[in-house]
């Protein structure tokens, strides 16, 4: 009786809500259903992809606002692409606060999961993989949400992007969380992007761990409020196989942190080490651009309270200029954190405002070298310098960045 | 008795005649694409009174389909002229665009898909009907279809082809304009030319204004031209086909915005353009080098490296075709030599 009165209850309450649930199973027609559901779903409605591996010749798109697709886990709901002949990535997802969960996207032709323009997307407990290992023949990115807004990533994996395994581009509001990048060129990379949180993930066996990055010519630039703690950046140590052309294909194996072109970063609390070539590495843009309204310098990066491993040990002096550059001025002896100096004229030569300047305190025994510019290009003097003192000021904490749960 | 009064609507309002104006008002495509009566006879593509076939100067590469296109304007409305956009349709306009190999086994032509863009409520919507094995409806594909197809190539050889019936999302990839869904091909810089109607040659727009499809407008911007004319001018025939064929996402208010690189007719900025510009999110599609266009080296620019992959992690457009361009290639790449 009970159970009746229940059923009745539901079947009412679903009149008011009648939101569907699809439920995709593994099999021939697995394709079309799931996409077809992806394009008849309506805002509220959700899919179920059942576990199971499930063969894609054609991507998948999302263009419908507040839905949820989810799998029953990340090592049972597997969506493998090695046999995708069109689309230029697994899944797109071009709508607004859509949930993506429990499921992986293994072997895209091209990007894993690329999100665009979404306000709001939250990704849970996902895994982009190419299983073949580190090859310039693997897609670019695994996680890939680029100008969007309110952006969530939570406990997932991502291994052996030539590119990035969680990157994510022009967007702001972000939260990258809990997640492993492993076997990337870089494996986690924020650029282009404001307000970021990254924090409690580890990047490790990576070409270089966790990138900040700003470059010019795009819609949105001028990276700044970046949070990067609590993580693990650990063991980065695969050669760069990213194709040659790609601005992270300058990047040396073995690099903990980048931070190049970005204003306010703050790194607090990670434990870096075991990474070949150099901990963390704060630089300009050095390519030429006409691009008037970038600016090239990092300003304000504030690294502090963090705890340093070994690095330096085995630097890449194959790729790129920054590993050799700084293996020659210091003569081998490689510093925990490196500073490239770079800045705009008027400031190397009147010397840069305070709140522009680079924080470095407390960061055990670290070491440390950044270049004088004019001393370097004179070469007259020793342009190296090793001491911390003009930079150990009080770190000025960012906010947290705070994003509505949608999900 | 309510579906009956419905019925009896619907009937009254049919028309036998005419194109099916009831099913162009509705929110939701029709499932069978003879519902609209865009056809007297669908399977021969004649066209119903208010449909008028079009032609573009140069034409997005699909797969070597040949391409019929049809505009239909509801009687007593017009389209007015937009500045370096499309035409501003009437609610009620549909763009109708049949795909199609010729098949001179049997004389006749093998019917691929027939695509849609209707307006209503002054918004743009898209799907597209595949054609059935032997031609006598086409049928809306959703989700889209694989036509694993022969056709035969210029010189004679048939090739195979896997062509692909997009669905819904894949036409708003290449549709969105700000997000919204628009047309591409109708602007009135690809629509000033001579065409032959009833055996006489007039200008095409000339011909939609006589005939009441587009208002009186003169035409303030710059023309795309037909890429194919080796007479024209080198720079002219490369943007022209940049315009239709990229410009579509590649423009500061299309899908590709995010990459900076924009191939559309009005962009003059030359690192926008491509011309020593660096890859953004390439990925392999960069094919190891390290700029779109380098002046006087194709073979080092990813724009043609990208034209030339069958991939789908490299090639571009990332849609809508899975064979290369080979004479637009070799067109551009002569271009990218005299740059």
């Amino acid at each position: 009786m009970k159970k009746t009165k229940f059923l009745i209850f539901c079947s009412l309450f679903s009149l008011f809500v009648s939101t569907k649930d699809y439920v995709i199973n593994p099999g021939p027609d697995a394709y079309e259903n799931l996409q077809e559901a992806m394009i008849l779903m309506n805002a509220g409605d959700s899919i179920l992809i059942k576990s199971g591996d499930y063969y894609f010749e054609d991507s998948l798109s999302l263009d419908v606002d507040n839905v949820v697709i989810r799998g029953e886990g990340l090592n049972s709901t597997i969506l493998n692409f090695e046999n995708q002949k069109s689309g230029a990535q697994g899944i797109l997802v071009t709508s607004n606060k859509v949930v993506l969960k429990d499921f992986a996207v293994i072997d895209a032709k091209g990007d894993a999961i690329k999100v665009i323009g979404a306000d709001g997307i939250a990704m849970i407990n996902l895994r982009t993989e190419w299983t073949g290992g580190p090859k310039s023949t693997n897609g670019a990115y695994g996680l890939y949400p680029v100008e969007s807004k309110d952006v969530y990533i939570d406990g997932c994996i991502a291994i052996g992007a030539s590119d990035a395994g969680i990157y994510v581009g022009q967007s702001k509001n972000i939260i990258v969380k809990n997640s492993q990048a492993m076997y990337n060129v870089a494996g986690i990379e924020i650029e282009n992007s404001y307000y970021a949180d990254v924090f409690n993930n580890k990047a490790q066996h990576n070409t270089g761990g966790i990138l900040v990055f700003d470059l010019p010519d795009l819609p949105q630039q001028g990276g700044h409020h970046v949070r990067v703690f609590n993580n693990e950046i650990t063991n980065n140590d695969t050669d760069n196989f990213a194709p040659e052309g790609n601005i992270v294909g300058e990047v040396p194996r073995g690099t903990g942190i980048i931070v190049q072109a970005n204003s306010q970063v703050e790194i607090f609390q990670n434990n870096i080490g075991e990474n070949d070539t150099v901990n963390i590495a704060v630089v300009s843009y050095q390519l030429e651009t006409e691009d008037k309204d970038y600016y090239p310098h990092p300003s304000k990066i504030q690294i502090h309270n963090n705890s340093f491993g070994r690095s330096g040990f085995d630097p890449d002096l194959d790729t790129g200029d920054l590993s050799k550059i700084l293996f020659s001025l210091s003569d081998g002896d490689m510093p925990d954190i490196f500073w490239d100096g770079v800045l705009p004229l008027k400031q190397m030569i009147f010397g840069q405002p305070d709140e522009e300047k680079l924080v470095l305190k407390h960061n055990g025994d670290a070491t440390f070298l950044s270049i004088q510019p004019i001393q370097y290009m004179l070469s007259i003097f020793d342009p190296v310098n090793r001491s911390t003192e003009e930079f150990e000021n009080d770190p000025s904490p960012l906010r947290e960045i705070v994003i509505n749960r949608f999900w | 008795m309510r579906q009956l009064l419905y019925l009896i609507l619907i009937t009254n309002s049919l028309n036998m005649f005419g194109v099916e104006h009831y099913f162009v008002q509705q929110d939701s495509f029709a499932k069978e694409l003879s519902r609209y009566n865009f056809f007297t006879d669908q399977q021969a593509q004649i066209p119903n009174d208010r449909v008028f076939s079009y032609s573009l100067a140069s034409a997005l590469f699909s797969d070597f389909t040949k391409k019929q296109r049809w505009m239909y304007v509801p009687d007593g409305y017009q389209a007015s002229y937009r500045e370096n956009g499309v035409y501003d349709f009437p609610d009620g306009s549909a763009l109708i665009k049949t795909f199609y190999y010729d098949d001179d086994s049997i004389n006749k032509k093998n019917l691929l898909e027939t695509r849609l863009l209707i307006k209503n409520n002054g918004s743009w919507k898209a799907a597209s009907y595949a054609w059935n094995e032997d031609q006598s409806e086409a049928y809306l594909k959703i989700a889209g279809k694989t036509i694993a197809t022969n056709f035969i190539d210029q010189n004679g050889e048939t090739k195979k082809v896997r062509y692909r019936v997009p669905n819904v999302n894949q036409c708003k990839e290449c549709h969105a304009v700000n997000d919204e869904i628009s047309p591409i091909g109708p602007k009135a810089r690809n629509m000033n030319h001579d065409v032959y109607y009833d055996q006489v040659e007039i200008n095409q727009i000339e011909h939609f204004i006589n005939n009441k499809i587009f208002k009186p407008h003169a035409i303030n911007e710059k023309l795309a031209i037909d890429w194919t004319n080796p007479s024209m001018s080198l720079d002219d025939r490369a943007r022209s086909y940049l315009d239709i064929n990229c410009g579509h996402c590649h423009i500061e208010t299309g899908a590709a915005n995010s990459t900076g690189l924009y191939l559309d007719l009005n962009e003059k900025r030359k690192n926008h353009l491509g011309i020593y510009k660096k890859p953004v999110a390439t990925g392999r599609g960069s094919g190891g080098f390290k700029y779109s266009i380098v002046p006087g080296k194709p073979s080092e620019s990813i724009l043609i490296h990208r034209m030339k992959s069958l991939d789908p992690g490299i090639m571009m457009p990332e849609s809508g075709r899975a064979l290369a361009d080979k004479e637009a290639i070799e067109m551009l790449e002569e271009w990218i030599i005299n740059l």
